[in-house]
């Protein structure tokens, strides 16, 4: 029962998996997090103006991750693009991230109160200066644990790119099952390194938080 | 650029399958929702109880849910079972694996929402006279469940949502599974699953509007 073919090579077919889980969890954060940080702005500063922005993005997060992959492939052949499916893959996080990432900047903003903006207004700080010194620093504490909280389901999410024909770590592991036949020991696998990058992650996100709160 | 033929009457046509495939990835939904709550309660207790046994297993349960991605809790209920003798069908992986998730997330919303409510109002419930369940049932879950309200209903849409995984593991009489069907016949792909995603958008949206409404109904006081 303990003899395996599981080789050394195998593993290394699920590391490099692994590793196109992480570089596409890292673009799609990047994308998603500057265009999140834009909007989420956009939404908590000019609310009456931006409703149609929560709409749209209210749609990237009602429509099941798994479709708009297939949607955005289809669309993409129907508009002629010569993309991989690495580029879909990203912009298609990269936009569900923007909608999520949106709404925890939003409530970051929102959760500076207002008397402390006036009182650096009147101070004598321009618009954007309060903005950058007084709301952004202290939104990014507020906001922080949210943005971690997102990080992890994206990577958990990148799991469905393979529908799209993307070979990562959930992929690579049942290529090797189809081979193997031994679907318990490989997932396992799998599964373990998904536990210990999530762990990772949230060890670290958790470290951060404790180390911006020491001046509070 | 667009050198495509949208055809869309083809896609209209399948709208009745795919509507009795929205009603099945509902039904999918709610089911593993009930369940989910119940596992999730009992996680909680086992959470708070004494013995190092049960403790263990709600914390293993709680984390390997919230650690892995939802397709592999799928994924290895569906193959990996298979080791032990155990061949289920792709709608009971499925099912099982978003409980599994449900649960695991539930449990830890559940685990705030009772630390929300102070121990005090169930002390003062005994001290006025009520045996435990009646303080629980009376006093505790009426809090609680406003607390966790909000957290539900978004793992409910959660949980419509997941059920599109079901497609991967072979299921084809869910939304999703209707649609890939359709499509691997017509080659319709982007058609039918514009319809499956203004089909899910609109669950979604009825699951939060009867949300509200239920919240408005049971929350006046």
């Amino acid at each position: 029962m303990f003899n395996s073919t599981f080789s050394w090579n195998d593993l290394q077919f699920m590391l490099q998996g692994a590793w196109v889980t992480i570089l596409l969890t890292v673009v799609s954060m990047i994308i998603g997090t500057l265009a999140g940080v834009v909007c989420g702005m956009a939404r908590a500063l000019l609310p009456r103006s931006t409703i149609p922005l929560a709409w749209l993005l209210d749609v990237f997060r009602s429509v099941p991750l798994l479709i708009q992959f297939v949607l955005f492939n289809a669309l993409k052949s129907i508009a002629g693009l010569d993309w991989s499916a690495f580029a879909v893959a990203c912009v298609v996080l990269g936009l569900y991230v923007t909608a999520y990432c949106t709404e925890i900047v939003r409530s970051g903003v929102l959760s500076v109160p207002l008397s402390l903006r006036r009182a650096s207004r009147s101070l004598g700080l321009t618009y954007w200066q309060d903005l950058r010194r007084i709301v952004m620093p202290m939104a990014t504490r507020v906001a922080f644990p949210g943005w971690v909280n997102l990080l992890l389901s994206v990577m958990k999410d990148t799991a469905l790119v393979m529908w799209i024909g993307i070979v990562e770590l959930l992929r690579a592991s049942q290529t090797i099952v189809t081979r193997i036949q031994e679907p318990l020991l490989v997932l396992c696998i799998a599964g373990l390194i998904y536990y210990v990058m999530s762990l990772v992650i949230a060890r670290l996100g958790a470290r951060l938080e404790t180390r911006w709160q020491e001046n509070d | 650029m667009f050198d495509y033929n949208f055809h869309w009457r083809a896609a209209f046509k399948a709208l009745p399958d795919m509507l009795d495939g929205a009603w099945v990835t509902f039904q999918t939904a709610a089911l593993s929702m009930i369940l989910g709550v119940i596992i999730a309660l009992f996680l909680v207790f086992m959470r708070q109880g004494k013995n190092p046994v049960f403790r263990g297993f709600a914390a293993t349960w709680i984390s390997i849910a919230r650690n892995t991605p939802s397709l592999f809790q799928v994924y290895i209920l569906y193959f990996g079972l298979g080791s032990f003798g155990l061949h289920v069908s792709s709608w009971v992986a499925l099912l099982a694996g978003i409980t599994l998730n449900n649960a695991g997330y539930l449990a830890e919303n559940f685990r705030g929402g009772l630390k929300a409510v102070p121990d005090t109002q169930l002390r003062a419930a005994r001290s006025l006279g009520m045996s435990a369940p009646q303080a629980y049932r009376l006093i505790v879950i009426p809090q609680l469940l406003r607390i966790v309200f909000y957290p539900l209903t978004n793992q409910m849409v959660w949980a419509v949502l997941m059920t599109s995984m079901g497609v991967i593991v072979g299921l084809n009489n869910d939304l999703t599974g209707v649609t890939q069907d359709y499509n691997v016949k017509t080659f319709r792909t982007f058609e039918f699953f514009a319809i499956a995603a203004v089909l899910y958008y609109l669950i979604a949206k009825l699951i939060v509007a009867v949300a509200r409404l239920l919240s408005w109904r049971l929350f006046r006081y």
